[in-house]
């Protein structure tokens, strides 16, 4: 009963030519790739929001500014390195080690282009493979988490508590939003590898078909790695700055790193898994032959991929505000979390109907389609919910007790005021010089 | 990595790269795993034994299990562990544990089930001991997520959806154990500010600590248009604690400046600023308010009052 198995090779790149120099290459341009990234993004976000906020953004140290983020850097490197009286002294130094050290993790499984010949070895610019990447990647992420709790609960203060409880909320919640759209994925594409995952990609990326997952997890990613508008752990409004609030210096640079970090990670994975990893996009992809997908060139739409998305996250930090709590919760476990699981039963469904009925996928798109279609035009057949009627107001102003709820309150459209004491003695003093003259008392519709 | 499972497969001899392996993980996770015995701290037993499934699935990767190697992390780490951290930090890691027993013959179940442990381990090293190894057969050939989809939904279909049933029968379980009827109305944002001025409380922010010449501190309380001190300006904190400063003293220091200005311009006569007197806040007061028929009123005590309702 072989359905998916067959002819799926576990991993699609070929690592047998690999030696241990090969390997210690690749491992070391990816934490300098990593590191000079962070530099550079930290650099882009300011000058993007700052030319969406209508300034300049940092532009004195170096050229258009692109050195001030290193200056940042030496900083954060000479300020006090304070540790805390109340800290749990180890668990507040490794806190943010274990962030770090998990997010360097990930890259070590996205591939960045196909076989090149590197010092004459023939070998796949991608560290490693294995059949089960993306789960690795995801494990990596939920042990990163470790370091965001620890921090928070090792400072031995209040702030940093509640910011550490609130990221493991959030986390364990959109990881699992994250999962579900990252499933749809594993069916089509029938494997976890992420070097499988690109293959199987090269007639349409997978956004595509499985646009309600890209979306799903786009949100869940910005969710993933607390960034605005779900910044909750760290906000500063209500928790100064959550987690971090007692860490300085190196401590805290590598917090600020390990977010960073994350956002290239969840950015490269959506890359990978969703917008065709190295592959050319469409009307290069076809110049003479597939030239672009070969050799050094797919390094490149990897990197425009991947920056195109860091700049999404930029985009939607620079537009969006911050979401309460209880609104954030509600959009992960009643909205994202369900959406995700009744997207997954659909892919699920189909692909089992491709395979066991051998139908071809147009016929299964145009049923599906036909399906919606039938459905909309019964829905059109529906009536409508009614209204509730609007409570009945008596035509003509209304004059109203504004103090009946133990405080003064404004008039509601149609409604007025009662005349007031000051006006009703003026009245009086009206009608006392003049008593010929009818008092006529004026009254203000609010409204209408 | 793959060496090592290529040496397994083929022999099911150890290699040089997995005993490495092996006896740098073995006395991590010993000493982990004493140390969730021996911790103070609650939060410290649950970081070892976060040490010692990582190490483990390091263990299960090197034997060629990596789907298992990484669900261990993903499911046990990344979730199970995180709920218990999570619990620990909430719940206060200074209870102490007690020695009653809650359930009758808790101690006799615990050791009879140790020693069944024992001896179930003792059994499972005997044979990985003494046995021949034979090494991963062809199922092992599989690619690891496919070989374990083949057993689950194939061979053990049925315990697999049975297992799945219990699951959500104890999820709907903790559901209906924890729900409880709303036996009052829904207190909302809007409710809550009714209530508040139903009862009377101040709605705008309390008044600011007092800024006078020299003093901007926060347990100087700040003067009302009276010329009393308004005890509400000062943080209930310091009030509590009896940090709070002596408004009077401000007041008549203000007020000998302001007396050894007009001395020198000589409006106001000498008599009016007497040296360290108690200060005619009042006749300021008075000469402040509009209409002077109010006289001071009890400022402060109002005040206070109306805080002491919110």
């Amino acid at each position: 009963m072989r359905i998916l198995g067959e002819a799926v090779a576990p991993v699609t790149a070929d690592f047998s030519n690999d030696t241990w120099w090969i390997w210690l290459i690749k491992a070391v341009a990816i934490v300098v790739f990593l590191l000079t990234s962070v530099l550079i993004a930290i650099w882009f976000e300011r000058k993007v929001v700052a030319r969406m906020q209508v300034r300049p953004g940092p532009n004195v140290h170096g050229p258009f500014g692109l050195l001030q983020s290193l200056a940042d850097a030496m900083k954060l490197l000479v300020k006090e390195d304070m540790t805390v009286k109340a800290a749990d002294k180890l668990v507040y130094i490794v806190a943010p080690m274990i962030a770090v050290f998990c997010s360097l993790l990930t890259f070590a499984v996205i591939p960045f282009g196909p076989n090149v010949s590197m010092f004459g070895v023939n070998t796949p610019i991608q560290l490693t493979d294995f059949p089960v990447a993306v789960l690795y990647i995801l494990a990596c992420a939920s042990v990163g988490v470790y370091g965001i709790v620890l921090g928070g609960w090792s400072s031995g203060s209040t702030y940093p508590l509640l910011g550490a409880v609130r990221s493991t909320a959030q986390v364990i919640s959109y990881e699992l939003a994250m999962g579900l759209s990252l499933v749809s994925v594993f069916i089509l594409a029938g494997s976890m590898s992420t070097s499988q995952i690109v293959t199987s990609q090269t007639a349409v990326w997978w956004f595509l078909p499985l646009l309600p997952a890209f979306v799903i997890y786009i949100i869940s990613m910005v969710g993933e790695t607390n960034r605005l508008p779900f910044d909750l752990p760290e906000a500063e409004g209500e928790l100064v700055s959550g987690y971090m609030t007692e860490y300085s210096s190196m401590k805290f640079a590598w917090f600020f790193l390990a977010e960073y970090i994350n956002m290239l990670n969840v950015s490269a994975v959506a890359t990978t898994l969703f917008l065709g990893g190295w592959r050319a996009p469409w009307p290069l992809s076809a110049i003479n032959d597939g030239m672009f997908n070969q050799g050094w060139w797919p390094v490149l739409w990897f990197l425009a991929k991947l920056w195109l998305l860091m700049f999404v996250f930029v985009w939607i930090r620079g537009s969006v505000l911050r979401f309460r709590y209880d609104q954030f919760m509600k959009i992960g476990w009643k909205l994202l979390i369900p959406s995700a699981l009744a997207w997954v039963v659909c892919v699920g469904v189909v692909q089992g109907v491709r395979q066991f009925s051998g139908l071809d996928l147009r016929t299964i798109l145009f049923v599906l389609a036909g399906i919606v279609l039938v459905g909309l035009l019964i829905s059109f057949l529906i009536p409508e919910k009614k209204e509730p009627p609007a409570p009945k107001r008596p035509p003509g102003p209304q004059v109203y007790d504004p103090y009946a709820g133990g405080y003064p309150v404004p008039p509601l459209p149609g409604q007025v005021l009662p005349p007031s004491p000051r006006k009703q003695r003026a009245a009086a003093a009206a009608a006392a010089d003049a008593e010929n003259t009818t008092p006529q008392v004026t009254q203000e519709v609010h409204g209408g | 990595m793959s060496a090592l499972a290529t040496t397994l497969l083929e022999t099911g001899e150890t290699s040089t790269a997995e005993a490495v392996l092996f006896w740098t993980l073995g006395p991590i996770m010993v000493l982990a795993a004493l140390s969730l015995l021996f911790a103070k701290k609650a939060v410290h037993a649950a970081l070892s034994v976060v040490v010692v499934m990582i190490s483990l699935a390091f263990l299960y990767v090197a034997q060629d299990a990596v789907f298992l190697g990484v669900v261990q992390v993903v499911v046990y780490t990344g979730a199970v562990m995180m709920l218990f951290l999570f619990v620990l930090m909430l719940v206060g890691v200074d209870s102490s544990d007690s020695l009653v027993e809650t359930i009758r013959g808790q101690r006799w179940i615990g050791l009879l089930a140790g020693v069944g442990l024992g001896v179930v381990l003792v059994g499972v090293v005997g044979r990985a001991t003494y046995d021949k190894p034979f090494g991963l057969s062809g199922e092992a050939t599989d690619n690891n997520p496919t070989g374990v989809a083949h057993i689950i939904f194939g061979q053990y279909v049925f315990a697999f959806e049975v297992v799945g049933a219990l699951l959500v029968t104890a999820a709907l379980g903790a559901l209906v154990l924890t729900h409880r009827q709303r036996l009052t109305p829904r207190a909302g944002q809007r409710e809550r500010a009714d209530a508040r001025v139903a009862a009377g409380a101040t709605l705008t922010p309390l008044p600011a600590p007092g800024v006078y010449a020299r003093h901007n501190a926060m347990d100087v309380p700040a003067l009302g248009p009276d010329g009393q001190p308004l005890e509400s300006s000062v943080p209930r904190v310091l009030r509590i604690r009896g940090q709070e400063a002596d408004a009077e003293e401000f007041a008549a220091r203000t007020e000998r400046v302001l007396a050894g200005v007009s001395q020198v311009r000589g409006n106001l006569p000498p008599q009016a600023a007497p040296e360290g007197a108690a200060v005619n806040a009042p006749d300021l007061g008075a000469a402040l308010s509009d209409t002077g028929q109010n006289g001071p009123s009890t400022g402060p005590a109002g005040v206070v009052g109306q805080e002491d309702g919110a």
